[in-house]
């Protein structure tokens, strides 16, 4: 045993990041803990599986029979069954992909069933020449890929609304976050084609649902890294995701990325939509409410340990998690053990780049002590992850949107993980 | 209602074409397709907050209270409150207290988002099946529920932007 390994860095057990790759570096208990099944230790040293022909190739692969996961929290508008979201199940993944299946979904009205040959992108409103593409014709235009996370602007909001610690696990709190790598034609080569006219100051993007769900963007936001996306992880979009074309807008909350994208009107000022009006505005305490908050925050979040996620023999354990920035790179992440009285770095992964998420790591000591985890997240801006309190004393607990506060987790003796404010 | 689009060179749009060509010299292959005004006139929803974009039409607070029990009270409730779903009406004046209430009348900025939202997506379960009178008669019913419009209004497109909203003033840009 190397002595300096175990030599805490914070509070409350944190080690040096080498302890990462220590071997007797424990997993945690959770809902993802995989019991052997007794028929394979029975087969000694060939198991059933090793013991005839596997099964042949096919067309489309799907995951293990034994893996359960799924989106968690799918809840739609009483009476309605395409009218809300899934979440992505966090803290059962690992990397910073999110598999296609699994990325969370917001919808309005449901997921619309478009045949893609009769599908059209119009652009029009203040532009030289309105013109309609289809995909096969957008398919010839160079395409361009961004990994990038995209987050629905009222992620966390249950952190933020309720007066007390919701009983809540890591996916239902904080899982309207995923990952893609997205590959589409930057709308500046569309409009360019169409010919901005004078004036032009917004685009107005409306989607193929039974909603027409439409929002308004700054043209320079349309003009600098948006593209209409065709295709997520290598394959085309699913259908929850806009098939077969969403506008994406890196950085910016989750709905400006008109999923199934069919117009974009280009006007000299803003429509007022309902959704970035009535929904999508940051309500402060003087009655008067913030609008076109459009780049989400600096944020962090410890997938594991987690509720759902405890810990069981004593012994070292990675803590593990996510972090995004739509201000810049993910620079740091620190964490702590003991409530946010010390805090230490956490080893970061993953492809990074602005606007693409982080997976951190950070070795603890646990020996049964009861504990507070908490992480906070540093971008290349310089702006850091706030605290609960912090936001509550800006905006007050009814602004619900962009709502970046750092999670506390708190571990019990047992090793039981619950959501906590304190 | 949907037509196709026109072929590209057609005798009309030749301008178009040699313009659009242009744009070649981004090394994009100029792929979009000449809109008519005719396609567009059949896929506009949108509505800005200065009433550019309302159809001709006319509907009364009377037909609305109708309209308004056939096709919104059962997910809204009776007038507009009460209902399985968020309640549309009401809460004026209650946004700066700890228990806000945000409605069409106390929260929303131009009455021309409820129509715009309402032709739009509304009924859930049908929606574009409102005529533009309904949708005028519909949004009328709901302004008059808090007195935003009087009990014998009837709103066209003149009528409804000139409509001032109690949150008119309540949005400020946040970045």
């Amino acid at each position: 045993m190397d002595d300096t390994t175990l030599v805490p860095v914070a509070g409350n057990g944190l080690l040096p990041l080498r302890a990462l790759n220590r071997r007797q570096i424990l997993t945690g208990l959770g809902a993802g803990a995989l019991a052997l099944p007794s028929a394979a230790l029975a087969a000694g040293g060939r198991p059933s599986w090793m013991q005839g022909a596997g099964a042949g190739m096919r067309g489309y692969g799907t995951p293990s029979p034994a893996e359960t996961v799924s989106r968690v929290a799918i809840a739609s508008q009483p009476g309605t069954t395409g009218s809300g979201a899934s979440r992505t199940p966090l803290a059962a993944l690992e990397g910073t992909i999110t598999p296609s299946g699994l990325h969370f979904e917001r919808h309005h009205s449901g997921v619309p069933p478009i045949d893609p040959a009769a599908h059209r992108l119009h652009i029009h409103g203040l532009v030289e020449r309105p013109l309609a593409f289809s995909l096969e014709a957008l398919e010839r235009y160079p395409l361009v890929t961004q990994l990038r996370f995209l987050e629905c602007s009222g992620n966390s909001a249950a952190n933020l609304a309720a007066p007390e610690a919701p009983d809540l696990d890591v996916a239902t709190l904080h899982g309207l976050v995923s990952q893609s790598e997205w590959v589409g034609v930057p709308l500046s080569v569309l409009l360019e084609e169409a010919g901005l006219k004078p004036g032009a100051a917004w685009v107005i993007a409306e989607g193929a649902d039974a909603a027409a769900m439409s929002r308004s963007v700054p043209l320079a936001k349309a003009l600098d890294d948006a593209i209409v996306a065709l295709y997520q992880n290598g394959e085309r979009l699913r259908p929850e995701n806009g098939y077969p074309m969403r506008l994406f807008l890196p950085n910016y909350e989750g709905n400006m990325s008109v999923k199934w994208l069919r117009r974009l009107k280009v006007t000299d000022q803003p429509a007022m939509a309902k959704d970035e009006t009535s929904k999508y505005t940051e309500l402060m305490p003087d009655g008067r409410a913030a609008q076109f908050t459009f780049t989400m925050g600096v944020k962090s979040v410890i997938t594991r340990p987690s509720k759902g996620y405890g810990l069981g023999a004593h012994g070292i354990y990675p803590i593990t998690g996510l972090a995004w920035s739509g201000q810049g790179e993910i620079r740091r992440v620190e964490v702590s053990a003991d409530g946010g009285r010390s805090w230490a770095d956490a080893a970061l992964e993953g492809p990074g780049g602005p606007g693409a998420m982080a997976r951190f790591r950070m070795p603890w000591l646990w020996q049964g002590q009861p504990a507070t985890l908490v992480s906070r997240a540093t971008d290349s801006t310089g702006a850091r992850q706030p605290t609960r309190d912090m936001l509550v004393q800006a905006r007050g607990a009814q602004s619900f949107y962009h709502y970046n506060g750092q999670q506390r987790w708190q571990v019990s003796a047992a090793g039981d993980v619950r959501n906590s404010y304190v | 209602m949907f037509k196709p689009a026109v072929s590209p060179c057609l005798a009309g749009l030749l301008l178009a074409c040699a313009a659009s060509a242009s744009s070649a010299t981004s090394g994009a292959p100029s792929l979009g397709e000449p809109l008519t005004l005719a396609v567009l006139a059949g896929i506009e929803l949108t509505v800005l907050p200065t009433g550019e974009g309302l159809p001709a039409g006319v509907g009364s607070v009377a037909e609305g209270a109708a309209l308004y029990q056939q096709h919104c009270q059962a997910c809204h409730g009776p007038e507009g409150q009460g209902g399985m779903n968020g309640d549309l009406v009401g809460g004026v004046g209650s946004l700066a207290t700890a228990a806000p209430k945000k409605t069409v009348n106390s929260y929303w900025p131009y009455a021309t988002i409820a129509f715009d939202y309402i032709r739009r997506a509304m009924p859930y379960t049908a929606p574009g099946s409102l005529g533009a009178d309904e949708v005028y008669a519909i949004v009328a019913y709901l302004l008059s529920r808090d007195d935003v419009v009087p009990e014998d209004a009837v709103l066209d497109a003149e009528g409804l932007a000139a409509v001032k909203m109690p949150n008119a003033e309540g949005f400020y840009p946040g970045e």
